[in-house]
């Protein structure tokens, strides 16, 4: 045998659309945190959206925040335990758009947290309406002739937005199209786990994801639309690394 | 020992005596001496003080510590208290304890900055989304401001409810003598099973206010307003003065009821037997205290800072009308005022 489940996930069968990426990175936070021997340690923050409900796969404490309100609700955990190993998960919707300035607060201030950050550039849970992060051209519910930026404004890039910022320890864009960038999405959510656990501060990882249901692709054409169309819009790779000596 | 203390700085600290080790704020007129205190009193006790990107954020750091167990406090003025709603709303509906200041300005919108009362609505009726209360009080001078932040810790954390202190901006400003009460042992606290900090032994605590299934849901509102009911028959509290045989009662709650209270020493020394019932406790309110005290022909007459609020709540606990007066817009009544609009009405 190969691979066992990791023993920080739950037996509760996912809720998710077959396709979607979410079912991956928490396999791999589950497994991150389980090869950092964190387990009792781990505290998880769902957000709101389709992984409103992350808290039944887990076996961790969690907290569900209000939509966009995660990384501020992490803050007051990270402030009363502070040897935690707190991993914050949210959306595009959740966390570019209602909960930018907590983002960017807790970005700013150095938060001794991990955020998850799933970018599949649309609303799910809600039916696939436009995201913060749709890019130019594509039909989502509420932009129904394709994202125009004159009238809708233009995607943001949270990876390079928060790169400006002093605070971020760990920076990175990662995808899940493909089993080479999954391993690479593992080892970059192990190095932010790994920087809050060493307490260098905040870290960051986007993952690029698919919402076959909403993009109206089956699975496989969805995760080829990211290795195709997304990362070119959202180029992969390490933001930010204040490295070792950090 | 008494010492010569600042209403919004003897919170502050009757806050860290009481456990609170947690504090998440924002500035605005007139509350700013909270977070200035804790800033550097915190740190002094091994505590938390974050100076939050907005009254968003602060109420959901709040959520986060509060829900790890720790004694979490948040403190703001009506504007910033409109911006904690959604925060509150989930705090009372995961059952999280806490504490939230409110030191009340004058309203609508950005209003003024001058003291007022016009919050007592959005402080007793629930104020954010879904059936809930905070459980509101309402002290009328520093020593009752400290006496009451002190055991508002105790009582968030045995009812699993938000407790707001709710204030004024002449409240937060005055100075008076008080003492502060002992500094709790941290260890001796109660301990909090449900308290979702790590450590779980194996079994997942969640903080979450999300019920899908409508049962589940209606089974939590019942589960909270059981608690209501619980602090109904434990908490409501009322100072009544000189209501045995007044013919004329006030009712006013925080610094109003000081004004009230030098109004109806002056009626009395002109004849009138004039008295006071003071809500110590707005929610839960003191409904049967209020009947008690008043007598059946006593003419009430309900004085707040606003346009009519609490007298809602007179009203409804006596079953009879009441009359009302009101400064609004940060206007202070003097006892003068009160007298005369007893005389022009009268």
């Amino acid at each position: 045998m190969l691979t066992t489940k990791p023993s920080l996930l739950t037996d509760t069968p996912l809720h998710y659309c077959p396709g979607c990426t979410h079912g991956i990175v928490h396999r791999l936070i589950a497994e991150c945190v389980g090869e950092l021997g964190c387990n009792d340690r781990a505290i998880g923050v769902a957000p709101v959206g389709c992984a409103v409900f992350a808290y039944n796969y887990f076996k961790c404490d969690m907290f569900q925040a209000a939509h966009g309100r995660a990384p501020a609700v992490a803050t007051g955990i990270k402030r009363a335990v502070p040897d935690s190993l707190l991993f914050v998960y949210q959306g595009d919707g959740d966390l570019a758009s209602i909960g930018m300035a907590e983002t960017i607060h807790a970005a700013a201030r150095g938060e001794n947290m991990t955020i998850v950050f799933i970018n599949n550039g649309i609303y799910g849970m809600t039916g696939g309406q436009m995201a913060p992060t749709t890019l130019p051209g594509q039909k989502t519910t509420t932009s129904q002739q394709g994202r125009d930026v004159k009238t809708h404004g233009n995607p943001i890039h949270i990876c390079e937005l928060l790169s400006a910022l002093d605070g971020p320890a760990f920076i990175a864009r990662t995808s899940c199209h493909d089993v080479k960038n999954v391993l690479k999405t593992k080892a970059a959510i192990k190095k932010g786990f790994t920087y809050q656990l060493e307490k260098k501060g905040f870290s960051i990882i986007e993952v690029l994801s698919t919402c076959p249901t909403n993009f109206h692709l089956s699975p496989q054409a969805a995760l080829d639309w990211i290795r195709d169309v997304g990362q070119k819009a959202y180029p992969l790779g390490v933001y930010k690394d204040i490295g070792e000596n950090g | 020992m008494k010492k010569l203390w600042k209403g919004n700085e003897a919170i502050a600290e009757a806050a860290v005596a009481a456990g609170c080790r947690c504090f998440f704020g924002y500035p605005i007129t007139p509350q700013n001496e909270i977070p200035e205190y804790m800033s550097r009193r915190l740190p002094e006790v091994g505590g938390s003080f974050v100076q939050a990107e907005s009254e968003v954020a602060a109420i959901n750091m709040v959520y986060g510590a509060g829900g790890a167990g720790a004694r979490a406090m948040t403190s703001s003025s009506s504007p910033g208290i409109s911006l904690k709603q959604e925060g509150l709303s989930y705090i009372a509906g995961a059952m999280v304890p806490c504490v939230i200041v409110n030191m009340m300005r004058a309203g609508p919108g950005l209003g003024g900055i001058q003291p007022s009362q016009s919050d007592y609505f959005q402080a007793v009726k629930g104020g954010g989304h879904g059936d809930y209360h905070l459980l509101v009080f309402a002290p009328a001078s520093v020593p009752e401001a400290v006496e009451l932040t002190y055991r508002a810790f105790d009582v968030a954390d045995e009812y699993r409810c938000p407790v707001m202190i709710l204030g004024d901006g002449m409240l937060g400003q005055m100075m008076e003598p008080a003492e502060i009460p002992p500094m709790r042992d941290l260890s001796d606290l109660p301990k909090k099973s449900w308290a979702a900090c790590g450590h779980n032994g194996g079994t997942q605590r969640l903080i979450n206010s999300i019920y899908m299934a409508p049962d589940d849901l209606e089974a939590h509102n019942i589960e909270l307003f059981d608690l209501y009911g619980k602090a109904a028959r434990e908490l409501s509290a009322a100072e009544t003065y000189l209501t045995e045989d007044a013919d004329v009662v006030f009712t006013a709650f925080g610094s109003v009821a000081r004004i009230c209270k030098a109004a109806v020493l002056e009626l009395r020394s002109r004849g009138v037997k004039a008295g006071l019932v003071r809500p110590i406790t707005l929610y839960p309110f003191p409904d049967q205290q209020m009947r008690d005290a008043i007598r059946p022909q006593a003419r009430v007459v309900c004085v707040e800072l606003n346009m009519g609020q609490m007298v809602e709540d007179v009203q409804l606990a006596l079953g009879r009308p009441v009359e009302f007066y009101g400064r609004a817009g940060g206007n202070v009544m003097t006892p003068e005022e009160v007298i005369d609009f007893l005389k022009r009405r009268g």
